[in-house]
């Protein structure tokens, strides 16, 4: 593992470095002009915020079912880190939208699903801050919940008539825009992975304190 | 399979038998409903009257807000005679306890409903006999949904700190989308004339939400009860 | 494998519910794809896009850098907190 760190988060350093000039470099859209260019950040953070609530709910699955701590740990990384994508998308998305729509927020099927989502992995965390004994199985069955939320989020755009752009643009983008986006998910994903590993790491450590401390009193 | 319904016959029983001896559950979620009808209806007014598009959405408003409290309440009463944990010590699936559970809650919350629906027929002039069969659909459709994930979470919060402020903090947050298929549905119902092809669609997405959550209440309703 | 059974039957389920719901047609008033252009048109509207930008990218940045901060600081503190604990345990 630590072998494997030290580069991990150079790459995430060197890449979240240079994205703000690949975005510079993207051609400008059309009708949005250049606000669009939060889509770079704003797009990738949602991926990354789908990919967590996975993580979250499979990691909370192994714990119900199989018992296990570490799991339990991962979740909990993965759970908090989908508050943090969530709110980069529920910041950016509405600084876009006041330009390109004209209105800060819209209670449209994929605005509205997404705030839920995020509302569900943040009671995620305030039951396991607040919940008392065995609130790790609580709020295990939360985060299932909310990994199960995540597919209608992502079609909600598709199905529902929205502002929002349909998840068709990403795959339609032109060969400019495409470089530096796909450029910036690579970014974000690393970036990801450093954070969830760091995160994890101290769960690990508090745990092993708790154990320390179960010692020192025998 | 017959054993399974047995049990969860049996547990719902159980639950309606010591509800009837007081019907202390039943009145005061009852009227707790009717008040909250009130409450929106005299907070939405406009020129004195209150504003007619508003029902259906005062309706399910009250109808979670009353789901919440009767489930707190019958929990409340199986923490306080520890028969929950009697439950779970016997020899029986955990999943059909839970069902007896849900069943004994879908009946309290259709008590509920009989008496709101005609309110709000009463109150806000809205066509609930235009499409009964449609209507009943959709709220039989919406309190599954909503019940079920209610159901396992309040059973699981029994043991928990901060148990009633905790269940509508991770209730809503999931159950949101089924209110809101609910109101659609409803408000599609209640137009002057009822846009049944909308209501069919957003029965169909409660449909969609209800195999969702009940399927997973059902999965796991066992590894969290136990210790 | 039993505890498997309810979520194949869900997963089988679920494709039918949705094809149950179609949703009744509307008007799409949503964009299908970015276009591209070489130059920005000239600053006609009154809101400038430059704020908004700017705001974004700030945002993000903060957020992320105020998160690895807190993690780093906690980091530190279980650090100190492990090390004295094993020393008292070695000296018992």
């Amino acid at each position: 593992m630590a072998r494997v760190f030290l580069p991990l988060v150079l790459v995430a350093m060197v890449l979240f470095a240079a994205a703000p000039l690949v975005v510079a470099n993207a051609p400008p859209e059309q009708t949005m002009g250049l606000v669009q260019k939060i889509f770079y950040y704003h797009v990738p953070s949602a991926m990354l915020m789908f990919v967590s609530a996975f993580v979250c709910g499979i990691a909370s699955a192994v714990f119900l079912f199989r018992r296990s701590a570490a799991a339990d740990r991962v979740a909990l990384a993965a759970g908090e880190l989908v508050v943090l994508f969530g709110a980069i998308v529920l910041v950016t998305g509405p600084l876009w939208a006041r330009k390109a729509w004209g209105v800060w927020w819209e209670w449209d099927a994929r605005l509205t699903s997404s705030l839920l989502l995020w509302m569900i992995f943040l009671a995620y965390l305030l039951v396991r801050r607040f919940g008392g004994p065995g609130s790790e199985k609580l709020a295990g069955a939360m985060a299932l919940f909310g990994m199960a939320n995540v597919p209608f989020v992502y079609v909600s755009v598709n199905y529902w008539r929205t502002l929002h752009p349909k998840t068709s643009v990403v795959m339609t983008l032109a060969p400019g825009m495409r470089a530096a986006f796909w450029f910036c998910v690579a970014a974000f994903a690393a970036l990801y992975v450093l954070l969830l590993t760091l995160r994890k790491r101290l769960e690990d450590r508090q745990a092993e304190v708790e154990q320390l401390y179960l010692a020192a009193e025998d | 399979m017959r054993q399974f319904l047995r049990v969860a016959w049996v547990v719902m029983r159980k639950d309606l038998t010591v509800e009837m001896r007081s019907r202390e559950i039943v009145y005061t979620t009852v009227f707790f409903a009717a008040s909250c009808v009130l409450v929106f209806a005299f907070a939405l007014v406009r020129e004195g009257r209150p504003l007619e598009d508003a029902a259906a959405g005062i309706l399910w408003i009250s109808i979670a807000f009353a789901g919440t409290l009767g489930l707190g309440r019958t929990f409340e009463r199986e923490r306080h005679t520890e028969t929950l944990r009697a439950l779970m010590l016997a020899p029986s699936d955990r999943p059909a306890i839970y069902v007896g559970k849900l069943l004994g809650i879908l009946a309290l919350m259709a008590i509920v409903e009989a008496v709101l629906v005609p309110m709000i027929g009463l109150l806000f002039h809205a066509p609930v006999l235009a499409r009964p069969l449609w209507l009943v659909a959709l709220l039989g459709l919406g309190t599954l949904g909503f019940a079920s994930v209610g159901t396992l979470f309040a059973a699981m919060l029994v043991r928990a700190r901060s148990r009633d402020v905790l269940l509508p903090v991770l209730l809503y947050p999931i159950t949101i989308p089924v209110i809101i298929a609910g109101v659609r549905g409803t408000a599609a119902l209640f137009q002057a004339t009822p846009d049944e092809p909308m209501a069919r669609f957003w029965a169909a997405l409660l449909v969609f939400f209800d195999v969702v959550f009940v399927t997973l209440s059902l999965w796991t309703f066992e590894p969290l009860m136990t210790e | 494998m039993k505890r498997l059974l309810p979520l194949i039957v869900l997963c089988a389920l679920l494709p039918g519910a949705l094809t149950l719901a179609q949703a009744p047609a509307g008007p799409p008033s949503t964009q299908a794809d970015f276009v591209p252009v070489n130059q920005l048109p000239a600053q006609t509207e009154q809101l400038p896009a430059a704020p908004l930008l700017m705001g974004a990218y700030a945002f993000v940045w903060v957020a992320l850098l105020v998160y690895v901060w807190s993690l780093w600081r906690r980091m530190t503190k279980l650090e100190h907190e492990l090390a004295d604990l094993r020393r008292r345990l070695q000296k018992l």
